[in-house]
């Protein structure tokens, strides 16, 4: 009986070892992309000196970036000179049609403390409830909000952060398309 | 099978299994090598964890006409010297200078333009 426990003890450490050597930032020498021999590696900001002193998250850079600027970690310029004033929207869009998933919210706001308007409108999303022909399949081939979660910003194995309206949440959608509150 | 073989090969795979068991890149980073070391340059890495601590995304991808798809922006050492694209900041006053070539060519040899993935996910279209 012991060794089986002992078997087992040692498998679990050798499946959770590299699951928590993953939780550390990559050195640039190591990142398998810089080059260690070339200068610049020891000279460039380490990830872990800029990213472990930031909100935690759980997946990409292990930062939390809307969490960051909330609490005032991190002011990024809205501007090139950082001068221009930013503008900011809380309203959030529901989309129902999810088949099995929960719906979607949409929230402007954490959207519009990291970026202007004019990213996503007209170009990418145009401003009108149910004009929007979203799915899945478009988000996991890098189109619509694939073109930055799954590339930048939060990855798609993180399905509920979208995915986030519950049984009992009080939505109620007023057509086939989206719900925008708060207007 | 013996025991320890079973036990080497449950680890091992285990280990493949993991997301992030491998050694990447952190998560976003944009290998640049359009041009670079056809022209015997080492490629770009341009770290997007970096440059989103001090800018918001808009700075350069709605201001700057920066494309979302890397390697279809066209950015040549010549553009970027007369205030475009990088040399919007890259231009000694609110950055390095291109004087400091090894800063930004800073890739190992052989590398392809793309995004990579992070800890969890292996970059859109490989997801």
């Amino acid at each position: 009986m012991l060794s089986i426990h002992r078997s087992l003890c040692l498998i679990a450490i050798c499946i959770a070892a590299p699951m928590l050597l993953a939780e550390d930032w990559k050195s640039l020498e190591d990142d398998g992309l810089h080059d260690p021999n070339n200068p610049a590696a020891k000279v460039l900001q380490q990830p872990e000196e800029a990213l472990s002193v930031l909100a935690p998250d759980t997946a990409g850079n292990k930062v939390d970036w809307v969490q960051a600027i909330r609490l005032g970690q991190i002011a990024p310029r809205g501007s090139v000179d950082g001068a221009g004033t930013q503008e900011f929207r809380d309203t959030e869009i529901i989309m129902p049609n999810t088949l099995s998933s929960p719906p979607v919210t949409f929230p402007h706001r954490a959207h519009t403390e990291w970026m202007s308007c004019a990213m996503c409108h007209e170009s990418l999303f145009v401003s009108k409830t149910d004009a929007n022909d979203i799915n899945m399949a478009k988000i996991l081939e890098g189109e619509a909000c694939g073109l930055c979660h799954g590339a930048v910003s939060f990855p798609l194995t993180e399905c509920n952060r979208c995915h986030n309206v519950g049984p009992d949440d009080p939505v109620t959608p007023v057509s086939s398309g989206a719900r925008i509150p708060d207007q | 099978m013996s025991k320890m073989n079973r036990i080497v090969l449950l680890a091992a795979l285990g280990a493949l299994l993991t997301p992030g068991s491998a050694i990447r890149s952190e998560y976003a980073d944009v290998i640049i090598n359009e041009k670079a070391e056809a022209e015997e340059m080492s490629p770009v890495i341009f770290s997007h964890w970096f440059h989103r601590i001090r800018y918001q995304c808009s700075v350069c991808h709605v201001d700057l006409g920066i494309k979302m798809k890397a390697g279809s922006n066209g950015i040549t050492m010549d553009k970027i010297s007369k205030g475009e694209f990088c040399g919007a900041c890259h231009n000694g006053d609110i950055a390095w200078t291109v004087e400091s070539c090894d800063l930004c060519h800073s890739g190992m040899s052989g590398l392809e333009t793309g995004i990579k993935g992070s800890h969890q996910t292996t970059g859109p279209g490989n997801y």
